[in-house]
């Protein structure tokens, strides 16, 4: 499959089944949808994987296919740009759609929007892939844009909840503050190298890193603002703070969409397209320091907000925002690789504590609060274990896949000499206990311990036609849903293992993402350790028994086991002395009432300004009714003139012809 | 011995007269129409006059053109007065203001 086509049809057979089901709706049934797109995905998902082995094979492909557009010098085009790190997108992407299609049959059965479902989710698929496999700037900003619109029409899936729908909108008023600074560095990169095609960008990479230009008065360089303005674009689709406002939000929508857009896909878009501007990231030590700094506060504090959480997602939604924050404290390291491992790892267990979520979510009629679960090992069992893997590959027990990359990414942190990195280092250290803490707790409450749902009062049911009454029994989920959860345990488990050498010190990334070695020896120090000191991957999970991430962690687990298995008054306690710090998390450090108050409320004011002097008093006062207005006074003034008395006109008349007379004869 | 000042005399006077009938009359609008029609008439002497006096033929056919439309004026006025009288009973000039601004 030498053939573009083959390449092509990755993306467009999603596509095309997403139209399909989209537009023939209702007429369709509801097998027929589903399996239609599952088996689109699914041959995207072998294509993917014949390009992952080519690849593998040496094989890198940056062709044109369509010239879309030529304005002066510029060119638009489409193409694609095949290389390791796009076959290794293209694999993770289909491969958790494939799982997340699956699961869908199960979980949106009985919904009435299940067809539009399969048609957003097989959308979502070609926008991703679009954005993965583009090799310019302006393909990516369409693949950006179209997984952003995806997004919010999958958040807003039950449009008849008022939370569902101001949830999309911030996500999509969050994303457009990113996009915003996203387009501005596309726009730089195409006035400085006059082209939006990766390969010439990253060849005259040298015309931007000469250059300084004038930002407030102060010189800058040019390569920085480029990338700090890309990296805005990031922040918003990658959720890093202060843009993370709209991912716990975004829980709003259907839970396979949390599990494949809003934790193993989308929100990676930005890691993605940081690592495949390394060669401009690299110039420049200013964006990569504001880089690490921005992961570093996101990896720890949104980690922190998961500890107070009681809706099951949400727990997930702020482990997801911190996990994002460590990738991007590995790119701020020039560690592009470990942040694209630490993302494949991630996406394999985050989705499926997603859709282990949306499993317990099903088992307990769709009652999200952990506060009401409990002991639904007995119940559940597939789920439970399934769940389990996902939260030790989390935490990074040694051997699973999250081990590989967090600890190879918590090393990169530490032999990173850029500023900023001790902080970095601190934070996803301490990021390691609270989501050992976390991740347990949750575990501990859904899980084990006393079955709660059985102690709440009947009543509080009545109300809200969901959850389940006291007498009720969870039941495990069907095959549809245990069968995405038992094969991405599977990856979950043992992905890391396998691909930690090739993909961080082998050569698998060598064409696609730079390093300036001189300059960033963190990937060649780290790949050291590996070989030197750690003799592969089995002794790099013997050594790290004895490393912090490791006490870390298992401290985080003790504790979390303490305060909820063993001692359960403690949590209470702590809660009654620590009111503060809690009403500080519980407001989630504020960022919410300081959009609202400020930029909602701010720019409500000033609309409200504008409208009431602008529009009321300037535009219409003045400029449309003052006209008809003066028209008018001017015309009661001089209607006078009007008598109707036909000799006054006749009279006029004579004066005019008699005064013309005057002035135009002359004798 | 009767010269063109003559005739041009007789037209200026002939219109003088119709100018002051439309002023001064306010009881009849059928004199006002009158007043119009000598108007015209004060016109074509004047017309007619020149035309003899430069030989020039175009004068008189221009005279024809004008009692022509002259007479198909009066037609339409005379009509309007008609429907005036109908609607208001009156041809009073000054009772006839309604369309005053």
């Amino acid at each position: 499959m030498n053939s573009i086509y083959s390449y092509l049809a990755v993306p467009l057979l999603p596509l095309i089944a997403s139209f399909c089901v989209g537009i023939l709706g209702r007429k369709l049934p509801e097998f027929f949808a589903s399996s239609m797109t599952i088996l689109s995905v699914f041959i995207a998902f072998l294509l993917s994987c014949m390009t992952l082995n080519e690849t593998l094979n040496g094989l890198v492909l940056n062709q044109t296919i369509y010239k879309w557009l030529l304005s002066g010098h510029y060119q638009f085009e489409v193409g694609f740009l095949i290389d390791n790190l796009t076959a290794m997108m293209m694999v993770v992407v289909t491969f958790v759609s494939l799982m997340v299609h699956i699961y869908t049959m199960g979980y949106m059965k009985g919904d009435p929007g299940y067809r539009r479902f399969f048609s957003y989710i097989s959308l979502f698929t070609f926008s991703m892939l679009m954005l993965v496999m583009s090799n310019n700037f302006m393909q990516l900003f369409f693949g950006w844009e179209a997984v952003g619109l995806v997004s919010y029409l999958l958040i807003g899936f039950w449009f008849e909840r008022s939370t569902a729908i101001y949830a999309n909108l911030k996500a999509f008023l969050v994303n457009r503050v990113g996009d915003f600074g996203f387009i501005l560095g596309i726009a730089l990169i195409l006035y400085w190298t006059g082209s939006l095609d990766y390969a010439t960008v990253f060849k005259s990479t040298g015309i931007i890193a000469a250059h300084t230009m004038q930002l407030f008065g102060q010189p800058v360089a040019v390569v920085t603002v480029i990338c700090i303005l890309l990296f805005i674009g990031a922040m918003g689709k990658s959720a890093q703070v202060p843009l993370h406002v709209w991912l716990p939000d975004s829980m709003e929508g259907p839970t396979p969409i949390s599990a494949l857009i809003h934790a193993a896909t989308m929100v990676t878009a930005g890691i993605f397209m940081v690592s495949r501007t390394s060669p401009l990231f690299e110039l420049s030590d200013t964006a990569l320091s504001f880089v690490m700094i921005i992961g570093a506060i996101t990896a720890l504090f949104m980690g922190l907000l998961g500890i107070i959480q009681n809706d099951i997602k949400r727990v997930i939604a702020y482990s997801t925002l911190s996990q994002l924050g460590y990738m991007t404290v590995a790119l701020g390291a020039s560690a592009y690789s470990v942040a694209m491992f630490h993302l494949m790892t991630h996406a394999f267990f985050k989705a499926l504590l997603f859709l282990g979520a949306g499993s317990v979510i099903i088992g307990m009629h769709h009652d999200q609060d952990i506060q009401h679960m409990g002991n639904l090992k007995k119940y559940m069992p597939i789920t439970w274990i399934t769940f389990l893997i996902g939260s030790l590959a989390l935490i990074g027990t040694p051997l699973f896949s999250g081990f590989y990359s967090k600890d190879s990414l918590i090393e990169a942190v530490k032999l990173s000499h850029i500023a900023g990195s001790h902080f970095a280092y601190f934070s996803v250290l301490v990021g390691v206990f609270v989501t050992a803490f976390y991740s347990f707790r949750l575990y501990f409450l859904v899980f084990h311990g006393k079955e709660k749902w059985r102690l709440q009062k009947l009543a509080h049911h009545e109300d809200h036609h969901h959850g389940l009454s006291p007498k009720d029994n969870p039941h495990e989920s069907p095959l549809s849903v245990t069968i995405p959860l038992a094969l991405l345990a599977i990856p979950s488990l043992i992905i890391g293992y396998l691909t930690i050498e090739p993909i961080l010190f082998g050569s698998f990334f060598s064409k696609s993402i730079f390093l300036d070695i001189e300059a960033h020896p963190t990937m060649e120090h780290l790949s050291h350790h590996f070989h030197e000191i750690y003799h592969g991957p089995f002794g790099m999970a013997l050594h790290s028994i004895m490393s912090l991430p490791f006490l870390f962690a298992s401290s985080g687990v003790a504790l979390a086991y303490y305060c909820y298995q063993v001692n359960l008054n403690l949590p209470k306690a702590v809660f009654n002395r620590t009111q503060m710090i809690y009403r500080i998390l519980e407001n989630k450090y504020g960022f919410d009432t300081f959009n609202e108050k400020f930029f909602a409320f701010g720019s409500r004011f000033l609309g409200e300004k504008f409208w009431q002097i602008g529009d009321i008093k300037i535009i219409d006062g003045w400029l449309v009714n003052g006209t008809a207005k003066s028209i008018g006074k001017l015309a009661e003034k001089i209607r006078v003139i009007q008598s109707g008395y036909i000799y006054h006109y006749a009279f006029a008349m004579v004066i005019g012809v008699f005064l013309f007379l005057t002035f135009f004869i002359k004798i | 011995m009767i010269g063109l000042s003559h005739y041009l005399i007789l037209g200026a006077i002939l219109f003088t007269i119709s100018v002051v009938g439309i002023f001064l009359n306010r009881k009849n609008i059928i004199i006002l129409l009158m007043s119009i029609e000598l108007m015209l008439l004060a016109v074509n002497i004047n017309f007619i006059a020149f035309s003899h006096y430069l030989n020039d033929i175009a004068g008189q056919i221009f005279v024809f053109f004008i009692l022509t439309v002259a007479a198909a004026e009066s037609a339409i006025g005379l009509a309007i007065i008609v429907l005036i009288f109908r609607n208001t009973r009156s041809i009073n000039v000054d009772d006839l203001n309604r369309l005053n601004g």
